[in-house]
């Protein structure tokens, strides 16, 4: 197969699956207790200079806690998978913890307006970047997942976006047309939010679950953060409903409100007023070092953080927000 | 004549594009304000469908992210990128939403850069996320936007999304797939669709309280003009009322 034209973007991940077959041959398939706090998840799994990728959407289901935890943490160097990232993206370039982001979406908080902490950083120059778009980064893990190196898709031929991608285009030897290849992304470590999951990994999803079905399976290393834990009996009755299986997963954490002040659905809405604090704060250097040392610096967990932010009163409050339930009783 | 203001204007106009039957891709904002009027206007059988998952959910308010609860609330499947992004490349998605900094005449989108220096811009903004995808596979892609100068270049700085690309025959050429692209770009202003051979944009109808002057002088290049210039049906009394009632009565929109 001929490459007719290819983008100038650098990959920061090796596609090659007999490397990655290498790495899933020596990773452990025991079905063993992996339950830790996120501090030593995270001090064990993520390390300086590692491609790191966060489950969840656009405030949805994003591993929160674990974002505050990296930062706390100190990690530096990090490459980034930008999948329409935006609290999280957010929290990371606070921390300035990546140097490379693959860019689907980042900056923005959808309809809640720019971080300009994080477009500050963006603009200076000191983050490699390589563009794609959600679905380009979806099908590069849908390709580690498969186990083969590329998928060929039909997205942004002809357009800037494939010139800056990491993108091949090609014929096809069956029709003659043409088609972009998306090579596989295996990150070096990716942390998915859960609703629940036993203490050996096997985990449930409900809801959307955007692209986190293949990230789990693409990733060399994952840690799972759940809202709770529970029997293996629960998998054991419902198999149908399990999203992840176990010997995906090498850590599993018990972080309740894990993905706050995001969306998790069904359990909590977005603190809403908290997000605009975060854009806001930003915009003064000042405000927002204090802001950070008292959000994330100065709490020990993800509870000293809630605590902070309106505890469970707060968290009540959100609940019945995502049910849409009126509970004010006032 | 009812009072209406030019956002108003812009979901009723685009809400009337959307067929019965039919399945859309949108957005949070103004694309999904003009879905859920469509919805409960001419178009009940219409399907809306979000890009990280959500497929015909039964929207209770309007979404703050297009992942969030309220986009699978009482929706038939929550499913995820992949599907979606698969089925509109399969030829299942009508049409979709885009919006972008600058648009130019062949319709392309920029929602990535202003500047050269690609490793170091002068602005950034978020990229693509799933815009280049449903501009890709969607068959008709439509823009609901303010109309100025600033806005409609004459070449885009940089193209994220892809419009007719060079015009003529370029986009079919570039492998994209074929016979989808920009159909209607909605303004305060007036309605442009684009000239079947040219690919260029042009007028075809204005809205009511601007002139053609208005509409040209607001445009970084020139606009063609359709054989026949009509005046763009203003919103009902109806449908704006089911607009400020149902579709947006907290003006999460339409108070923009």
């Amino acid at each position: 197969m001929e490459v007719l034209e290819q983008g100038i973007g650098k990959l920061f991940t090796d596609p090659d699956a007999d490397k990655a077959r290498e790495f899933f041959r020596k990773k452990s398939r025991r079905m063993e207790n992996k339950l830790m706090t996120l501090k030593d998840a995270i001090a064990k799994y993520v390390h300086d200079g590692d491609y790191l990728a966060i489950g969840g959407f656009g405030a949805i289901r994003t591993p929160i806690a674990a974002c505050h935890e990296i930062v706390r943490q100190g990690r530096k160097k990090l490459a980034f998978c930008g999948h329409t990232s935006t609290h999280d993206f957010q929290i990371l370039a606070a921390g300035k913890c990546f140097n490379r982001v693959d860019i689907a979406y980042i900056i923005g908080l959808e309809a809640r307006g720019l971080s300009a902490v994080a477009r500050k950083y963006m603009e200076s120059g000191e983050v490699e970047v390589t563009e794609w778009t959600n679905y380009c980064l979806s099908a590069r893990m849908k390709a580690a997942a498969m186990g083969v190196s590329f998928v060929p898709i039909r997205n942004i031929m002809g357009t800037d976006t494939f010139k800056y991608s990491g993108a091949k285009k090609i014929k096809c030897p069956f029709t003659g047309q043409y088609y972009v290849l998306m090579p596989a992304l295996y990150p070096d470590v990716s942390v998915i939010h859960v609703h629940e999951a036993d203490i050996y990994g096997n985990s449930r999803i409900r809801g959307i679950t955007i692209s986190d079905l293949d990230l789990a399976r693409a990733s060399k290393h994952l840690i799972i953060t759940a809202e709770r834990i529970v029997s293996t009996e629960t998998f054991r009755n419902e198999p149908t409903y399990t999203s992840i299986p176990f010997y995906l997963a090498d850590a599993v954490c018990e972080v309740p409100f894990g993905s706050y002040p995001g969306n998790m659905p069904y359990e909590y809405f977005s603190d809403e007023e908290h997000l605009r604090e975060w854009l806001h704060t930003e915009k003064d250097a000042e405000a927002f070092e204090q802001f950070l040392e008292e959000n994330i610096y100065s709490c020990e967990t993800h509870f000293d953080y809630i605590r902070k932010n309106g505890g469970i009163e707060k968290m009540w409050k959100l609940r019945a927000k995502e049910l849409m339930v009126n509970n004010d009783t006032e | 004549m009812a009072d209406y203001s030019a956002m108003e204007m812009m979901i009723c106009s685009a809400a009337r594009e959307l067929e019965d039957g039919s399945t859309v891709g949108v957005g949070t904002g103004a694309p999904c304000a003009a879905a859920m009027l469509a919805q409960k206007t001419g178009s009940p059988n219409l399907t809306i469908m979000f890009e990280a998952g959500g497929i015909a959910p039964l929207l209770p308010e309007m979404p703050i992210s297009v992942g969030d609860s309220r986009t699978t609330w009482k929706a038939v499947m929550a499913s995820g990128m992949c599907e979606i992004m698969e089925t509109a490349c399969r030829g299942m998605l009508d049409y979709t939403f885009l919006g972008g900094a600058q648009i130019d005449m062949y319709g392309n989108l920029n929602s990535t850069r202003i500047g050269d220096d690609h490793q170091k811009p002068k602005v950034r903004f978020p990229g693509s996320g799933g815009a280049n995808d449903f501009g890709s596979f969607a068959w008709r892609m439509m823009v609901m936007t303010p109309q100025d100068a600033k806005r409609f270049v004459e070449r885009v700085s940089y193209i994220t999304t892809p419009g007719w690309l060079e015009g003529g025959n370029s986009r079919a050429k570039s492998g994209l797939p074929l016979n989808a692209g920009p159909y209607k770009i909605i303004t305060n202003m007036a309605v442009m669709d684009f000239e079947p051979e040219s690919k260029r944009m042009r007028i075809i109808s204005i809205n009511h309280g601007y002139s053609e002057k208005d509409v040209l002088d607001n445009c970084g290049f020139e606009l063609l003009k359709a054989p026949k210039i009509s005046e763009t049906s203003p919103p009902a009394d109806e449908e704006l009322r089911i607009l400020r009632d149902e579709v947006d009565p907290l003006k999460l929109v339409i108070g923009r």
